[in-house]
């Protein structure tokens, strides 16, 4: 058989050079950090746990993109600022609940109160978001829906920052998540215990609801296809309202963990997630639902427990200041190298 | 009257309202209020609700086209009024709200001043009668634009919005008259922050006169102007030209320092625009991490000529660093450019707004501090010589710069690289099937506009005399796709209009300064919404953009009206 | 020195065949679109290439011109092995394409397209473009009159030249995506169902004018083709192609009266009743 031309293109021997040497430098680094012990187990314990319970924040989030990825093939670049909405809003009923004193006498339910809340507000942003800004814009260029949904992004921060205030607030605390517990030999706080829980029960129960109801069904066969659902009798602009609300919801549930772990809120505050939360979608394929939770929780760990593990070893001082690096490289790297993420997307249009 | 207009009127009030609430609530009535927009009339903040009024007032007067209805006269009169002063129920139950209940602890602007601005400083029942009155009243008034002739209205409604940017430049203006010692023209005009109420009226008319005269005898004028010969049209471009090359060089010197360090600030825009423009306009790629070239142009010069830079000894003087900072740019922007050659438009953005915000970060950690300087940056950057760091001297080597890029960009633009990445833009294997080599064309856009964005950084890092890591943040990547989807893609007048408009006007206007990006964010959503091709579209964008209409305009110019014809310039 | 005795026949073959296929296969996952699909084309000929809906004719195109890679198979244009190499690559090697759903650049004009059709031909660099210079002033000037001269020549009045190509009416697309391919000087032009949509009189007038531009720019062509009108007054040659293999290959004639093909549109009902 003649010789198939084997191309050995420039670009490709680039890309490999530029991740081979990124992922090399990861490898020495952990290889040095982790002779050189100066990080005990039990430290690492703690950043592994607070890197699955900033995961599950990640992954809630991600979701939200994901789903919306799977029907529109559109990447909600305001989600983030759902997430906020979400957070920031409720901050007023939690402080409402602690000056009633509901936080300290039943912590229980002015958590459920305040996630609540938030859920609803994220829920209320996302549709609106779907109803004006998006929905004109079905059938447009690739690019008018892109800058629609960054436009959105800025409104929504901006008008938060008019609405609320452009200072960081401190959420009151719950009465009884202070302090740690030790299951077994896994010892973490009970903040981490009450966001890795709740998000593990979003989760189930989203699964339900995508593999056991109607509706579910529904969302299934338009993102499979969307002109063949809606010869179905299936009306199609409904699921695409219908996958905007949950993803606000579980966004807006996400607002509320995130500020379990972290306590403050601002209006700025869902940039950064937003764009990591859609690292973990694009991570774990986007459209891609399991992919997206394990993403979250993949970038979650690698988060916390990157710089130390990857950088420290150089002797690079304060590693941390580089964790945003390190979520943006790897974001970087699996657009590159595998757009398909773990778990393979949906073919896309 | 049909139950159809009714709603759809009461429907555009309850959105005006939201959009009343919005503003006020976000801050902007208040603020707002203690500019004149009318000297001793009506301020900045009470015009507001009024504009909304009558865009709403508008919206609910005028035809149906979905039910193919049109209100008559009276009718469309009472439409409007009712949709203005549904806005004014809205807003008289917000400043209810907030003089009867606490609300602020929540709403941070939601204080008894605001109240009182809304109410007209009347107190409650009086003042939301004279509210929901007025904007009824207003609303009213937006619905006669359908009433009387298009021209007029047309001319009416550019008047006004003329007649409230000269108000609001009343900074910029009164000091250029001023500084042209038309100092009587300025009093004239101006007065307290805003127009004087002859002046509203005078400015008024004339645009309005202007406009409505052009729409009645413009054709003529053109007409006679298209048969002029070609010797006579040439020799007017070239005065035209002229003409223009002059105000721009004695640009600094009319408006005085202050302004010139405005318009220096532009001028960095129009370079980064352009550059942007390069990227997105002519090759498709929508590039969100441009500051990055940005940084790495500022820091390349900052680094080699400050005597301030911790790395590097012998300063080189402005213009011995630039190859420098161009062969930096060819080599970021390749690095930008090859991993995302095979990434689609979404993607494609979040990788490169990844690599901005790794861009800043690396520049502003310790580990990089022995070369930039860290969280401190780096300080005593010198101007290029012979030009000096007073913003009216600076001015001209930017000046310099973006007309070398606007030739440049020109030039690409009606060439084969030019049809090369218009053909990209459209459709990539269809043009790579058709011979483009498309991997090339895109890194040579990704270079070339590194290449824009970086000089440009370099011009920044001269201008400014100090750098510090944290000013390039993707808020500088997005100044600059806002103004080149506002001016309108792959066109040079439009990315110059975008940067006066996005990056001039919030100088002059500091009022607005807080809101400048709540404001971008709705501009950026309305333009896609509305106008997609931007303020001065490029013929081809045009083309793209509105497929539905070309197709209608073909059914209208086949049936006896209008043209669809495109001229190519 | 010189060569004696009969040349081989494989050389021989080759010194007539602008175009080989040996065994192209194109594999989709687990479904085969086409199977060990043998193929040649000969200098100056004009060849159709047919069969039912889905038999995998286009997807041959797009491996001919470089958009899909085979999964095995080798594909020898003009005695160089072209798999493997990027479309542009082989638009300048001389192949030119039409596309069966006309995929014009529709937001440029019609005489943008055709000179975007002459990239490959073009020698002004970017910067030498960036500068203006006088020669690639030249050289634009030059390309568009080529450009004129192709609409002409596919018949395109000229006061279309400056119009927005996806305005124009459908059978004018089809030869404005005619003359695009021409401008690239292709040796071999391959055209996806070029009178698909079009009356018998547009057909007609399409007919003609591949003969006439086969003669005049010595051309050689492969058309994928349902008329079988079309087919049978053009042709030299032609490949029937169902299930993604290659069913049958011979003159027309041979392939009009071939059972098998028969079968292969109508059915097996069409073989017995007849």
């Amino acid at each position: 058989m003649p010789g198939r031309r084997f191309r050995l293109d420039l670009v490709t021997i680039f890309l490999w050079l530029l991740g081979g040497g990124l992922v090399l430098l990861a490898v020495v680094g952990s290889f040095l950090t982790l002779t050189q012990g100066r990080i005990s187990p039990a430290s690492w314990q703690n950043l592994i746990i607070a890197g699955v319970a900033l995961g599950s924040v990640y992954a809630l989030i991600a979701l939200g993109y994901t789903l919306v990825y799977g029907i529109l093939f559109m990447i909600n670049f305001a989600h983030g600022e759902v997430f906020m909405w979400g957070a920031f809003t409720a901050f007023f009923a939690a402080t409402a609940l602690d000056d009633a004193g509901v936080m300290d006498s039943s912590p229980l339910v002015a958590f459920a109160l305040v996630l609540a809340t938030a859920m609803l507000v994220s829920m209320l942003v996302a549709i609106l978001l779907e109803r004006i800004a998006y929905r004109p814009l079905r059938g447009a260029p690739r690019l008018v829906p892109l800058i629609t949904a960054i436009g959105a992004s800025l409104f929504l921060q901006y008008t938060a920052r008019g609405f609320y205030g452009s200072g960081v607030r401190a959420y009151p605390s719950y009465g009884l998540f202070d302090g740690n517990l030790q299951i077994g030999p896994i010892r973490m706080s009970v903040e981490e215990l009450v966001v890795i829980g709740s998000a593990v029960g979003l989760m189930i129960a989203l699964y339900f609801f995508i593999n056991r109801t109607r509706t579910g069904r529904a969302m299934r066969a338009v993102s499979e296809d969307k002109d063949v659902a809606a010869m179905m009798g299936i009306n199609v602009d409904r699921i695409i309202v219908t996958t905007f609300a949950i993803g606000g919801l579980l966004a807006g549930a996400a607002g509320i963990l995130y500020t379990l772990l972290f306590n403050q809120v601002n209006f700025f505050m869902g940039f950064l997630p937003g764009i990591k939360a859609f690292t973990a979608a694009v991570l774990g394929g986007i459209g891609n639902i399991v992919g997206a939770v394990l993403g979250g929780l993949l970038l979650g760990v690698l988060e916390q427990v990157g710089p130390n593990l990857f950088l420290s070893g150089y002797g690079i001082p304060s590693p941390n200041q580089l964790q945003d690096v390190i979520a943006f490289s790897v974001l970087v790297l699996v657009l590159i190298f595998r757009p398909s993420g773990f778990l393979g997307r949906k073919e896309g249009v | 009257m049909t139950d159809m207009l009714l709603r759809r009127a009461l429907f555009s009030g309850l959105i005006g309202g939201m959009a009343g609430l919005h503003v006020s609530l976000v801050g902007m009535v208040g603020t707002f209020q203690s500019r004149d927009l009318i000297a001793d009339v009506v301020t900045v903040g009470t015009i507001m609700p009024m504009l909304i009024a009558i865009l709403v007032g508008w919206q609910a007067g005028g035809p149906l086209r979905s039910a193919g209805l049109v209100p008559g006269p009276r009718d469309a009169l009472a439409l409007g009024a009712i949709a203005g002063a549904a806005v004014g129920l809205i807003l008289a139950a917000l400043a209810f709200l907030i003089v009867t209940f606490d609300i602020n602890g929540i709403l941070a602007n939601a204080r008894p001043a605001l109240a009182e601005i809304l109410q007209f400083g009347q107190g409650p029942l009086v003042g939301s009668v004279i509210l929901i009155l007025g904007l009824g009243l207003f609303g009213a008034l937006g619905a006669t634009l359908h009433l009387v002739p298009a021209a007029l209205a047309r001319a009416v409604t550019i008047g006004g919005v003329v007649t409230i940017i000269v108000a609001l430049m009343e900074p910029f203006l009164g000091a250029v008259l001023r500084n042209v010692n038309l100092d009587l023209i300025e009093e004239f005009l101006y007065a307290s922050g805003g127009l004087t109420p002859v002046g509203f009226v005078l400015v008024f008319a004339l645009t309005a006169g202007g406009v409505y005269a052009w729409a009645r005898r413009g054709g003529e004028v053109r007409e006679r102007v298209a048969a002029l010969p070609p010797e006579r049209r040439r020799i007017g471009k070239l005065i035209w030209f002229a003409a223009l090359g002059a105000l721009l060089l004695l640009l600094p010197q009319i408006v005085g320092q202050r302004l010139s360090e405005v318009l220096g600030t532009v001028g960095l825009y129009v370079l980064l625009g352009l550059g942007l423009n390069i990227v997105v306009g002519f090759a498709g790629l929508l590039d969100l991490g441009y500051v990055a070239f940005y940084a790495v142009g500022a820091y390349t010069t900052a680094v080699l000529t400050s005597p301030a830079s911790p790395a590097f000894s012998p300063e080189l003087p402005f213009w011995g660093a630039l190859p420098f900072v161009i062969v930096a740019a060819a080599f970021i922007g390749l690095l930008v450019g090859a991993p995302v050659l095979r990434l689609r438009g979404d993607y494609l953005a979040i990788v490169t707004l990844g690599f901005g915000e790794i861009a800043r970060e690396i520049f502003k950690s310790a580990w990089a501090q022995p070369v930039t300087g860290g969280a401190q940056g780096i300080l005593s950057i010198p101007a290029p010589l012979p030009f000096e760091n007073d913003p009216q001297s600076i001015y001209y080597p930017i000046l310099f710069f973006c007309i070398l890029a606007a030739v440049a960009a020109t030039s690409l633009a009606s060439s084969r690289v030019g049809r090369a990445w218009n053909a990209m833009r459209e459709d990539e294997s269809v043009a790579e099937a058709t011979g483009v080599n498309t991997t090339n064309y895109k890194l040579l856009a990704f270079g070339l506009g590194a290449a824009f964005g970086c000089v440009s950084g370099a011009l920044f890092a001269s201008k400014i005399g100090v750098i510090f890591a944290d000013s390039f943040n993707i808020l500088v990547s997005i100044n600059a796709l806002a103004l080149i989807i506002l001016g309108g893609m792959g066109n040079i007048a439009g990315v110059v209009v975008g940067a006066l408009v996005l990056v001039g006007l919030p100088e002059f206007l500091r009022e607005f300064a807080e809101y400048r990006l709540l404001i971008y964010g709705a501009v950026l959503v309305a333009m896609m919404l509305l106008r997609p091709e931007g303020l001065l579209p490029n013929r081809t964008r045009r083309a793209e953009l509105h497929e539905q209409d070309d197709i209608d305009d073909q059914y209208e110019e086949e049936a006896g009206g209008g043209t669809a014809r495109p001229v190519v310039t | 020195m010189t060569d004696q005795g009969p040349t081989p026949p494989e050389a021989q073959a080759d010194t007539d065949a602008l175009l080989r296929a040996d065994k192209v296969t194109m594999r989709f996952g687990g479904l085969v679109a086409n199977r060990d699909v043998d193929f040649e084309i000969s200098r100056g000929s004009i060849v159709s290439l047919i069969g039912p809906n889905g038999a995998g004719k286009t997807t041959f195109f797009n491996q001919l011109t470089g958009m899909m890679k085979p999964t095995s198979g080798d594909i020898v244009f003009d005695g160089e092995s072209i798999v493997g190499r990027s479309p542009h690559e082989i638009v300048e090697l001389g192949i030119g394409r039409t596309f069966q759903n006309i995929r014009l650049f529709g937001a440029m004009t019609v005489i943008a397209n055709v000179m975007v059709g002459r990239h490959t031909r073009m020698k002004a660099s970017w910067w030498a473009s960036l500068l203006k210079l006088p020669a690639v002033r030249e050289e634009e000037a030059a390309t568009r009159k080529r450009a004129q001269e192709l609409l002409k020549l596919v018949g395109l009045p000229r006061r279309y030249s400056e119009d927005w190509a996806k305005n124009l009416p459908y059978g004018d697309q089809r030869r404005l995506e005619l003359a695009r391919a021409l401008a690239s000087e292709p040796k071999l032009l391959l055209l996806d169902e070029p009178t698909a949509g079009m009356n018998p009189g547009e057909t007609a007038q399409m007919t003609a004018l591949i003969k006439r531009l086969r003669d005049e720019l010595d051309l050689t062509v492969l058309l994928i083709e349902h008329d079988m009108k079309v087919v049978m007054g053009i042709s030299e040659r032609i490949t029937v192609l169902d299930y993604g293999e290659k069913l049958a290959e011979g003159r027309p004639e041979e392939i009009r009266a071939n059972p098998a093909v028969i079968e292969a549109y109508l059915g097996k009902q069409a073989t017995t009743s007849s």
